[in-house]
């Protein structure tokens, strides 16, 4: 599952926190034109620590503080990506986008092809997303399907440390504009929904192993993150574990697909996977009305009409704000993955 | 090669950091009655000097001097003392339930009481302010009951808002305090609006709006100046200048070599730059820009100089970038003890009445909380019933919504 260029290095055990931080500190070392700014990310190194130390090592031209306003990060990023800088900033929560909506789909996304060419928008937007922590309706979004009906824009999400760098990597060095999301649940350790038992660190975990140096993730790449013969399972961030722990403890032996990167999307290895098992099922966070489930159920029976035993299954956030208190009612957890596991089995 | 030395990227620092006392002189402090009080009916662009000033009433040795020393009676005083202390005492009670994991988070307005308290004390009722996060004292001097709003921060069964918002997002009609927002300056424009309303139906009630320092640099600030100007909206344009937005300092959000009063005398609004840790600067502010939009005079900004004592949120930790000391050295001081001075010079007030008074209050918001605990917490498992999470997304529940509640088995 790790590319060569990482096999090869010394590694160290890293939260998602750190990974993160190590691939902007590798972006920053190798390219000075790589700038990282944003709410809080300058002297107290973010609110979730991802740029802890930059500005000490890159200085304040570098790495800086910027006023609340996502418009005008985004915004002024445009116009450093134009003069041939390449801007990585920070979001401070994913629900916190929207100012920056026009700036994202209007200006970043258009950029090159309305001036073909002549100017790009080699941007990083970084933004914590998701829930889990109490956040409410302002601090629990997963927004990514907004971005995805966006011509021009890329789509990531990591789930784990080891993809988190490297995709990072990949994002800083692509030319086009990157939304770079970022399961804030699985900054510290793999999360799979049993919010009532501890979490267990990255350093229990393989993925939380990740090289000290450069290596890059392709940006339209899967992974396989389980391999299995009943059902296809569809994730990505946080998902991703709990789909795991649902396989594990419905004894169905589900083949979980990472998808990484959302879009442009590796539709390969969906339709192998799902030809094989011939079932299907989509996790996400998000709600579920017009979410990016809801593409990929009909990429699927596009594809894989003819191989298909059972209906395709979505498991997703309720169409409902993401409540404070009832957190864990709206959250796809576990159990309702395993449900689903176990409806397309029944089939 | 250019004729030019390199161009350099400035980004603003603050004197102060751990470790590193803060240098003050940059708050520009003007001595107390010295700035002159305009009639209500000035011409915004003669107010010019007052969005650069300090307007101060309460001098050193707590007496109210100055054109701005506000007609204010004793039972309004006490009024305002009693609720800024009852402020800061429920602030440090709910501090102590969040850290016991009664409730998932919580904001203090430490240090800012009187903005809200003399605030509120200069609107009448059918007034609507449109608050941040730090005006909890807005709701306490209203005497909204504690109860509801510790049933809200405890997310139990009582709570008003059905455990759907963060702790401090209240939300209380009858009080006029409109519905909290995380999102940032989304309300400040919505308060011009409100505004705009009470002058369309010839109504002669009025709206506050609030913002911090660091949110006036969200586009929405801008725009409700533009909106508030076009129209003379009936409207108060609060801007809290706590010094810190998490951990940027002001000047980062645009407060360097000018002030946030500025940017609405920039707009051709009647601006103000006013102590905020001086109540009865708070009040008199407050009642001349209310006089002014309620006598279809338009819009008045006012910036309230104050300081952000605690941390941002139960989330911060503000030793990592600002000086430990840094609220004992700002120069405003602490505007109970500043009141409470000016009121024992009166006469109306005394150590021991302070301090039976504190110990009053501090019984009130433990009986609060017990009773509203009793509704459960957020960590006992009264929550809110999660079918809840399924009403009020419209007016009418829809099929779809029906369905998933079905699913979730609730």
């Amino acid at each position: 599952m790790k590319t060569e260029q990482a096999v090869a290095q010394a590694t160290t055990s890293m939260t998602m926190i750190q990974a993160l931080r190590s691939a902007m500190d590798v972006m920053m070392e190798r390219d000075d034109n790589v700038v990282v700014f944003g709410q809080d990310v300058g002297y107290f190194g973010g609110v979730f620590r991802c740029t802890e130390g930059l500005q000490q090592k890159y200085g304040k031209s570098r790495v800086f503080d910027t006023p609340i306003s996502e418009g005008g990060i985004v915004g002024a990023a445009i116009g450093m990506g134009a003069y041939g800088l390449r801007p990585v900033v920070e979001i401070q929560f994913a629900d916190y986008f929207y100012p920056a909506c026009d700036q994202i789909v209007s200006e970043a996304a258009r950029l090159r092809y309305r001036s073909v060419n002549q100017f790009t928008a080699p941007l990083t937007i970084r933004m914590p997303c998701g829930g889990g922590i109490y956040g409410g309706q302002t601090h629990s979004q997963s927004p990514e399907a907004m971005f995805t009906h966006v011509c021009g824009l890329r789509t990531v999400m990591p789930s784990n440390p080891y993809d988190a760098k490297g995709l990072l990597i990949s994002a800083i060095e692509n030319d086009d504009p990157v939304i770079f999301l970022e399961p804030k649940r699985l900054y510290n350790g793999p999360f799979d929904g049993h919010h009532d038992q501890p979490v267990v660190p990255w350093s229990k975990h393989p993925m939380g192993q990740v090289p000290d140096g450069y290596y890059k993730i392709p940006l339209d790449s899967a992974s396989v993150y389980r391999q299995g013969s009943d059902v296809t399972v569809l994730a990505y961030g946080t998902m991703v574990f709990v789909s795991e722990a649902a396989a594990n403890e419905t004894g169905i032996d589900a083949e979980i697909i990472d998808l990484r990167s959302i879009w442009p999307l590796d539709l390969d290895t969906i339709v192998k996977s799902v030809k094989k098992t011939g079932r299907c099922v989509v996790v996400h966070e998000a709600t579920r009305t017009s979410g990016f489930g809801a593409e990929l159920v009909s990429l699927v029976q596009e594809h894989c009409f003819h191989h298909l035993e059972a209906p395709i299954e979505r498991v997703t956030g309720w169409d409902t704000p993401y409540p404070h208190a009832q957190e864990w009612a709206y959250f796809p957890g576990p159990q309702r993955v395993g449900e689903a596991f176990k409806r397309t089995m029944e089939a | 090669m250019s004729e030019y030395p390199p161009l350099r990227l400035h980004v603003p620092e603050p004197t102060g950091r751990p470790g590193k006392a803060t240098d003050f002189s940059y708050l520009h402090v003007s001595k107390a009655g010295e700035v002159r009080r305009p009639p209500i009916d000035v011409s915004p662009p003669d107010t010019h000097d007052l969005a650069f000033a300090l307007i101060r009433v309460l001098d050193e040795d707590g007496k109210a001097v100055g054109p701005w020393a506000p007609d204010i009676d004793k039972e309004t005083l006490r009024h305002g003392m009693r609720s800024m202390l009852k402020t800061r005492v429920y602030d440090s009670r709910m501090l102590i339930a969040q850290r016991q994991k009664k409730m998932s988070f919580y904001m203090q307005s430490l240090g800012e009481e009187a903005i809200g308290t003399a605030h509120s004390l200069a609107l009448k009722d059918g007034d609507m302010c449109f608050p941040t996060y730090r005006q909890q004292s807005l709701l306490i001097t209203r005497n909204v009951p504690l109860v509801d709003m510790i049933c809200q921060l405890l997310s139990n069964a009582r709570d008003p808002l059905k455990g759907r918002q963060l702790p401090v997002m209240y939300s209380v009609k009858e009080a006029g305090f409109f519905s909290i927002s995380g999102n940032l300056a989304t309300q400040f424009i919505q308060a011009v609006g409100w505004g705009m309303a009470s002058a369309i139906k010839g109504d002669t009630k009025i709206a506050s709006a609030w913002i911090g320092d660091g949110a006036t640099a969200e586009a929405d600030f801008d725009t409700a100046l533009t909106f508030a100007h076009v129209y003379r909206a009936p409207v108060i344009l609060n801007v809290v200048n706590n010094q810190w937005a998490i951990s940027t300092f002001q000047a980062i959000a645009g407060g360097e070599d000018t002030t946030f009063a500025a940017r609405g005398a920039g707009c051709g609004i009647a601006s103000l730059r006013v102590d905020g840790n001086d109540f009865l600067a708070v009040y008199a502010a407050s009642k001349w820009a209310a006089e002014r939009a309620r006598s279809n005079l338009g819009p008045t900004l006012i910036e309230w100089v104050t300081y952000r004592a605690g941390p941002h949120s139960t989330s911060d930790d503000p030793s990592k970038y600002r000086p430990a000391d840094d609220w004992t050295c700002f120069p405003l001081g602490d505007p109970i003890a500043r009141l409470k001075k000016h009121m024992i010079g009166l006469g109306i007030w005394s150590e021991q009445e302070h301090e039976d008074t504190q110990k009053e209050l501090e019984a009130e918001v433990m009986a609060a909380q017990k009773e509203a605990e009793q509704y459960g917490t957020l960590s006992s498992g009264y929550s809110p019933s999660a079918a809840d999470m399924f009403d009020d997304v419209y007016k009418e529940m829809p099929e779809h919504l029906r369905r998933q509640r079905q699913q979730l088995g609730v």
